[in-house]
């Protein structure tokens, strides 16, 4: 069953590959650049040292931004969830705050934070917090009260139910908010670039739509994509293992 | 007890259902084989172990499911993976449809059969008063009980004037009382459409109760151990049970099915009956 | 309302009333931010005065458009990929990770394709909006529950009557989540997209307020995109919830 996922899996790959030559075919160099180049210069990216400040910065707030995205949203999430009058009046009110769009409050961060690393990582950690904490709250609220009866009735320590059952029975469905949440918090941080920012992948993103300089844009896509898809697969594949041992 | 004077409404021959092996779990022998011939008119009820089979027999006599081997046979032609037209299911869970009315719900099946609307109105309105819902016919299913929603779902099977009935653990999610009464409607309405039903139930008692023949099935991969004939009259009502005999029926069930049950819990025991 | 919803309602008052003082006292400067009081004020004005009234209009179409194809489009995917098992497997991965690419990033080449009208950045916004509705379309398909579908079998339904009657009916409050998501990331699609790379609409007005250090205007328009914006999402998502509870159980 692996086997023959991977073999679908490489053949909507190769499916896309050749749609994108198509396109290429159709529309030329004005508008995409094809696979091979667009590979090609990708890896170069990589490899010249011109790019690496950049490369480095975005990773950088990106790392920043999903720590605190992460370390709030699960924190603050169990807070709210262990008590049930927080989470219901909390809840819909995040929920609320998670349909702004928060494209709309970036001037309002740019004026707080200044030009600097802190409004890209404020920007990037406010687009996964939310979902982040939201997906808490219903983790543990779903944790089956049976779970907990049990280990109240065999007399465990509040550290020993916290290790035992809470979080054991949490992390799962808490999971699936930290892969939202990890794709959100990447795309806020490289959002926070495009806009007054003087280094980072954003930038050289924004500065390559002002240039129409369509190879760099099309490595640039190519590099997040890439990032994206294996940080996200990976995420996935521990999601899996750790919903399989709940069954 | 074979009598040459009933005629035979459905029958399987030689049934066996297999789930083929799979990502690197073996294969497994669900049911079979088996061979059962279901009388017009007559109410059999199979009961057996967890596990072993009943609802897949269902299915297959409905023609939800495809058998791995053997026939099925309904009214002399063969089933093979439709539902026959004259054939009704009940199912195990509640099935109606919260989208629409009680009203809606009982219709539903009419609605696809070509029967014109005046038809469709006089037939849903009897099936709504038969099953004691017209005070319910504009509520929505979720604003009733769960013996509620069965009788909806028992009414919608009963529009299309079924002439063999399949239900498959029907009041499994009721209390107990609530199942009693249940099962003196169903006697209720078997006697009126003259149907010939068969009811997989988990309860010996409601088997013993209810039916003209109990069929008891042995753990998995079921097979037909028994078929008892009880001998009821034809206007039995729950009352039934009040009838010395019917503790002979429950407790030959057991009897035969003791053994079976611990196999299907994992207690290894040789299923020769006693 | 619920006496949770006036909790609610008095934390929302509570934060604007500590942000007027912060504000008003000069905690926080009036380069940064201006109280939320004259922030109203400024929306007021602004709606009144009726000068941004094209800008408006500009958005609201752009949004109107992109809403309209992101529920199609995101409809008919999500019901294909539903269909093929195969695809769903495989692109599940594939769907997750798409929101971490701002779809703004295919700008350029939507110009040179579609000119400098509409076209490109309703067709970012759709990008935006259209995987959230295909995978809730998805989502509410596969909910459905299989004794639904065992009654259409038992009835002896066709295909299509089986989709029709049964299965969408069913799959209706889970897919009308994905509306509203949809109609919430067009929102933001076209808004970002104004954000940076249009010369009208009320993202563009925005980040011209910006610009020119006019905190004022820029602090109502915001307020003023905020109020619509949770305004339209919010009637969507308590009908949508109206809708689950009745469905469900």
């Amino acid at each position: 069953m692996k086997a023959r996922q991977a073999i679908y899996v490489a053949g909507f790959v190769a499916l896309l590959l050749i749609l994108w030559q198509g396109l290429f075919l159709l529309f030329g160099l004005r508008v995409l650049t094809p696979p091979w180049s667009t590979f090609a210069n990708a890896w170069n990216m990589l490899r010249m040292p011109y790019y690496w400040p950049d490369i480095m910065e975005s990773i950088r707030a990106f790392v920043i931004a999903l720590l605190i995205a992460f370390g709030l949203g699960s924190i603050g999430g169990i807070l709210i969830g262990t008590s049930r009058t927080c989470s219901e009046v909390l809840e819909p009110l995040l929920v609320n705050i998670n349909t702004i769009p928060k494209v709309a409050l970036y001037p309002v961060i740019l004026l707080i934070f200044g030009l600097g690393i802190w409004a890209k990582v404020v920007f990037g950690a406010l687009h996964g917090i939310i979902p982040i904490m939201i997906s808490s709250i219903g983790a543990v609220r779903n944790v089956n009260p049976i779970y907990i009866r049990s280990g109240r009735a065999m007399h465990l320590t509040r550290w020993q139910m916290i290790r035992l059952i809470w979080v054991p029975a949490c992390v799962p469905e808490m999971f699936s908010g930290l892969r939202l949440g990890f794709s959100l918090t990447l795309l806020g941080t490289i959002f926070g670039e495009f806009f007054a920012s003087q280094k980072g992948v954003g930038f050289l993103l924004m500065n390559a739509i002002d240039l129409r300089n369509i190879p760099t844009i099309m490595a640039l896509i190519l590099l997040l994509v890439i990032f994206a898809v294996v940080c996200n697969s990976a995420l996935l594949a521990a999601d899996r293992r750790l919903h399989r041992r709940q069954a | 007890m074979a009598d040459a004077t009933r005629t035979v409404h459905a029958r399987v021959e030689g049934l066996t259902r297999v789930y083929p092996a799979r990502d690197g779990r073996p294969a497994v022998n669900a049911l079979g084989p088996i061979d059962l011939d279901l009388y017009k008119g007559e109410f059999l009820s199979v009961v057996g172990p967890s596990g072993c089979g009943k609802s897949t027999l269902l299915e297959l006599l409905a023609g939800l499911a495809l058998p791995t081997s053997g026939t099925i046979e309904f009214e002399g032609i063969m089933v093979r993976g439709q539902v026959p037209e004259g054939v009704g299911v009940v199912f195990q869970e509640d099935s109606s449809f919260p989208w629409l009315t009680v009203w809606q719900n009982v219709a539903f099946g009419l609605e696809n059969s070509g029967v014109d609307s005046a038809e469709i109105g006089r037939r849903v309105d009897f099936a709504v008063n038969f099953m004691g819902l017209s005070d319910f016919a504009k509520s929505y299913p979720a604003q009733l009980s769960g013996g509620m929603r069965q009788r909806v779902c028992i009414a919608r099977t009963l529009v299309l004037r079924p002439r063999l009935i399949l239900l498959d653990e029907p009041f499994a999610a009721l209390d107990q009382q609530t199942r009693l009464l249940m099962g003196d409607e169903l006697l209720r309405l078997w006697r009126e459409t003259g149907a010939t039903i068969l009811l997989i139930t988990h309860s010996l008692d409601e088997a013993a109760m209810l039916s003209d023949r109990v069929a008891a099935m042995s753990a998995r991969p079921g097979r037909l151990l028994e078929i008892i004939s009880t001998g009821w009259p034809a206007d039995r009502t729950s009352r039934i049970v009040e009838n010395a005999a019917f503790g002979a029926v429950t407790a030959r069930l057991w009897t035969i099915l003791r053994s079976e049950s611990m196999k299907a819990i994992g207690h290894g025991e040789t299923s020769a009956p006693a | 309302m619920t006496r949770y919803a006036w909790v609610r309602i008095s934390i929302v008052a509570g934060a604007a009333l500590i942000l007027e003082i912060l504000c008003r006292t000069g905690v926080v400067p009036r380069l940064i931010m201006i109280p939320p009081s004259e922030m109203m004020a400024s929306a007021w004005q602004i709606l009144a005065s009726g000068e941004i009234k094209s800008d408006f209009y500009f958005s609201f179409v752009n949004i109107a458009l992109a809403i309209g194809f992101s529920v199609v489009g995101g409809f008919i995917t999500g019901l294909a990929i539903y269909s093929a098992p195969v695809l769903r497997a495989t692109l599940e991965p594939f769907l997750t990770s798409y929101s971490a690419v701002p779809p703004i990033v295919f700008h350029p080449m939507l110009i040179v394709i579609f000119g400098l009208n509409r076209a490109p950045q309703v067709i970012i916004a759709v990008m935006f909006g259209l995987v959230p509705m295909a995978i809730h379309t998805i989502s509410g398909l596969r909910r459905i529950r299989p004794v639904f579908l065992k009654v259409g079998r038992a009835n002896r339904l066709s295909r299509a009557a089986s989709i029709f009657q049964i299965q969408l009916p069913a799959a209706a409050p889970y897919i009308f989540v994905g509306v509203t998501l949809a109609v919430s990331y067009s929102v933001i699609g076209v808004i970002s997209t104004e954000f940076i790379l249009s010369a009208s609409g009320i993202g563009h007005q925005i980040s011209f307020a910006y610009d020119n250090y006019d905190n004022r205007t820029m602090y109502g328009l915001v307020l003023l995109l905020l109020a619509t914006a949770t305004l339209l999402n919010s009637s969507l998502r308590h009908y949508s919830q109206r809708m689950l509870q009745r469905w469900t159980r």
